[in-house]
């Protein structure tokens, strides 16, 4: 989309040049060199265009068609129309799945931001000093960690008798130790640290690359000016990292909508539906309960919800570059 | 302005250009179809009735479930005794043989195949009639039980109706204990009425002991087996089948399957499962119970060997006991179901591989010492020698009960392709969160049922 209308602008702008004299000659000319120009851009982007039709586009417009019908992805399949996406707006379940997914930004994106933010502003103070390099290494561990992994390490720290658990026991908080992840209300919350653990990494290497393009003049300014620590971190340092701040957002928000590993590996859904995602659903009607057109629709509704989400971050984080 | 116009045209013919081109791509015909109509040809050809593996050279195709040995130690034991026959074996986990069942029928058919529940596979044409097979065999003189759960009518109804698979063997499943717990606790035998083993699980509980470690957690909802143990006590467990075989009419939201639910929830509040029951999977359970952690679990005869090798002498099984002493028992029990692709190579030897296991005195041995559970065929078939104080022993006995009592029963979790994880599962967890009663409990999985047999 972007890309046309860069070609296009271009194009444009070279036509308006054109107002001299022996015009007949140049516009030959320049038509020629834009034909050819033309030919070499199509030339380059095509192999990118054809494998981007036949593994995103084609199976994104397959899915919107198996939405229209009802089909266990065998036999016959039979046209249902728009049934398929009335049954999901009464639909507790698939309902619900959507439900968690945005509760989970918070835990995914919100949390992390915010305690990235937080990390590299104090990181940045020692930036040099053995210790930042220590304290980066290990906030950004998780990330190399496969989520499977990470997953599986999170499920037995949150077990009854897992270090979470016991940790609370040895400073008397004895009372509210449970299965978190086993219980119908802390479970999503549960699920939402795991991930909340794996992106931190992730938002306080960007927010640090952010800091560190910072003129280091400003703040020698501010102190002149008498600011404190927050005043500083208010005034200079956050407005200066807001293009990192929206980046982080976008891909944190998209990887909570788009959970499956963290969810299938820690509690597959459950219990009692309380962490189950839509990633997770359609792969359940899709492949379980062998119901490809249901699949597809809650997909189809998935994808402009997440759309719908994320396009305003990027609009205002363009807005912010201004 | 003429600029913008321009832009956003040549951006419109782009987008519809690409539109087109996709459109184009998908062909905007209906989905599905074409596999099915080959697969009834190819296998309707491919039958010429001999059911031998002849004397040729072939190479039998397998997919089976990975983490179960009993497979090929029979696929081992058959190319030995068939020196013609090699057995190519792929492995996966069940859940994900679950999910690529049909496709993998239809695409890469294999000659054997772990199945699970076979009604829509049958219902597709996806797999091999086993109806000659049977008639030439005489699989139809073995008792009626053992086959009935493969059985598929022209409607997808599983218990009448052609033979569309086959057990490498059957499972029984009932209660494990921990003999050292319960002398501890002072249960010298195992209880003959509900009200005794309700009894035993305050004594354990009293003394510290995790009465039952039941996994719950997860998408495996495992309540739904003390739950069925508890409904065959009070109700009859053909009545069961019928629901789970999907019979016109046939419902658990009824008085007596309300009284076992509720029986259930009386266990759940006095806190005879573990705590995290609702986070506790399979492989946990078997961990704690295999640790002395709890006194009971609710298992199948699969874990026999497993358990004789762990804790060899401690372990001990029964049956769910009836609500009076005396009355008739009931457990799910069902084959260990193998089936043949419509479309696979080489039916009639995979057949006849089915047959040998049910048979072949070698296999059936293999079947009960590395399956644990009993094999498949006539009643009167050879057994092989167990040791007397070995679980093993205990469960086949327990399955001669049930055999007398005529209680085999289906799991309540198989009654349609999505029932366990789309109803049972989470209505099994509300239950233990305090979120719905008993009657809610088999109220909602009804509904759901029905909306799903609807389909």
């Amino acid at each position: 989309m972007s890309a046309t209308r860069t070609t296009g602008t271009s194009g444009v702008r070279g036509a308006v040049g054109t107002t001299s004299h022996s015009q007949e000659d140049r516009r030959r000319a320049l038509r020629a060199r834009r034909l050819r120009r033309g030919w070499v851009a199509l030339g380059l982007v095509v192999p990118a265009a054809v494998a981007y039709a036949v593994f995103v586009l084609r199976p994104l417009a397959l899915t919107v068609q198996y939405s229209f019908y009802k089909w266990n992805g065998v036999t016959e399949s039979t046209w249902v129309g728009l049934d398929n996406y009335t049954r999901l707006l009464g639909d507790a379940r698939m309902l619900g799945s959507i439900g968690n997914a945005l509760q989970l930004i918070v835990y995914f994106s919100f949390i992390p931001v915010i305690l990235g933010l937080l990390a590299a502003a104090t990181i940045r103070k020692f930036a040099t000093s053995r210790l930042a390099l220590v304290s980066r290494t290990v906030l950004f561990l998780p990330q190399v960690i496969p989520l499977v992994a990470a997953g599986i390490m999170w499920t037995w720290l949150l077990a009854t008798d897992g270090l979470v658990n016991e940790l609370m026991r040895a400073i008397g908080l004895g009372g509210v130790t449970r299965a978190w992840l086993g219980d119908t209300n802390t479970a999503l919350p549960a699920v939402g640290v795991i991930g909340a653990w794996v992106a931190l990494g992730l938002c306080l290497i960007l927010l640090l690359a952010g800091m560190s393009k910072i003129d280091p003049a400003l703040y020698e300014a501010a102190r002149i000016d008498g600011a404190g620590a927050v005043r500083e971190f208010f005034s200079i340092t956050l407005p200066s990292v807001r293009q990192e701040v929206g980046v982080a957002v976008t891909v944190t928000v998209i990887s909570a909508l788009a959970a499956f590993d963290i969810v299938y590996i820690s509690t597959q859904g459950g219990p009692a539906n309380s962490t189950m995602v839509p990633g997770l659903e359609i792969y359940y009607l899709g492949f379980f309960s062998r119901e490809v057109g249901q699949a597809s629709a809650l997909a189809v509704v998935f994808m402009a919800l997440v759309l719908a989400v994320v396009l305003p971050i990027q609009r205002l984080t363009r807005e912010d570059a201004r | 302005m003429s600029r913008t116009s321009g832009t956003s045209r040549r951006a419109v013919a782009t987008a519809s250009l690409a539109l087109s081109g996709i459109l184009a791509l998908t062909a905007c015909s209906a989905p599905g179809g074409s596999t099915t109509d080959d697969s009834t040809a190819d296998g309707g050809s491919t039958a010429s009735g001999d059911f031998t593996c002849g004397t040729d050279d072939v190479t039998l195709s397998a997919y089976i479930e990975t983490g179960f040995p009993l497979a090929t130690a029979l696929f081992d034991e058959f190319s030995a005794q068939h020196p013609n026959v090699t057995i190519d074996v792929r492995e996966d986990q069940f859940a994900v043989i679950t999910q690529n069942a049909p496709r993998v029928l239809a695409d890469d058919p294999p000659d054997l195949m772990r199945l699970p529940q076979v009604s829509d596979l049958a219902a597709d044409g996806l797999l091999y009639d086993l109806e000659d097979a049977a008639a030439h065999f005489g699989w139809d003189q073995w008792p009626g039980s053992q086959l009935e759960q493969m059985r598929v009518d022209e409607n997808g109804r599983r218990g009448n109706g052609p033979l569309y698979a086959m057990g490498l063997n059957f499972s029984m499943t009932g209660i494990f204990y921990n003999v050292e717990l319960a002398e501890q606790i002072g249960m010298t035998e195992p209880p003959a009425t509900l009200a005794e083993l309700d009894a035993v699980m305050q004594a354990a509980k009293d003394a510290g002991i995790t009465p039952m470690a039941q996994f719950n957690g997860g998408a495996t909802g495992g309540l739904a087996f003390p739950l069925q143990g508890l409904m065959a006590s009070y109700g009859e467990p053909a009545d069961i089948n019928a629901w789970t075989f999907q019979q016109p009419n046939a419902t658990i939201s009824t008085p007596e399957y309300a009284r076992a639910a509720e029986h259930l929830q009386r266990w759940v509040e006095a806190g005879y499962f573990a705590p995290d029951v609702n986070s506790l999977d399979y492989s946990m359970m078997m961990s704690r119970f295999i640790d002395g952690e709890s006194l009971f679990i609710f298992n199948g005869d699969w874990e026999s060997g497993n358990l004789d090798t762990q804790m060899p002498g401690n372990v001990g099984f029964f049956l769910v006991p009836p609500v009076e002493d005396g009355g008739e028992v009931g457990a799910m029990s069902a084959p260990l179901t193998y089936g043949i692709s419509a479309r696979a190579a080489n039916p009639e030897c995979a057949a006849y591989f089915l047959d040998w296991v049910a048979t072949n005195d070698q296999a059936r041995t293999i079947a009960v010492e590395i399956g644990g559970s009993h094999p498949m065929g006539p009643a009167d078939a050879f057994m092989p020698e167990i040791s007397a104080d070995s679980v093993t022993a205990q469960t086949l006995a327990a399955g001669a009960t049930i055999g007398e009592d005529n209680g085999a029963m289906e799991f309540i979790a198989n009654a349609t392709g999505a029932i366990y994880a789309t109803s049972w599962t989470p209505n099994l967890q509300k239950l233990v969160a305090g979120e719905i009663d008993a009657a809610t409990l088999l109220a909602t999985v009804q509904a759901d049922y029905e909306s799903q047999i609807g389909n």
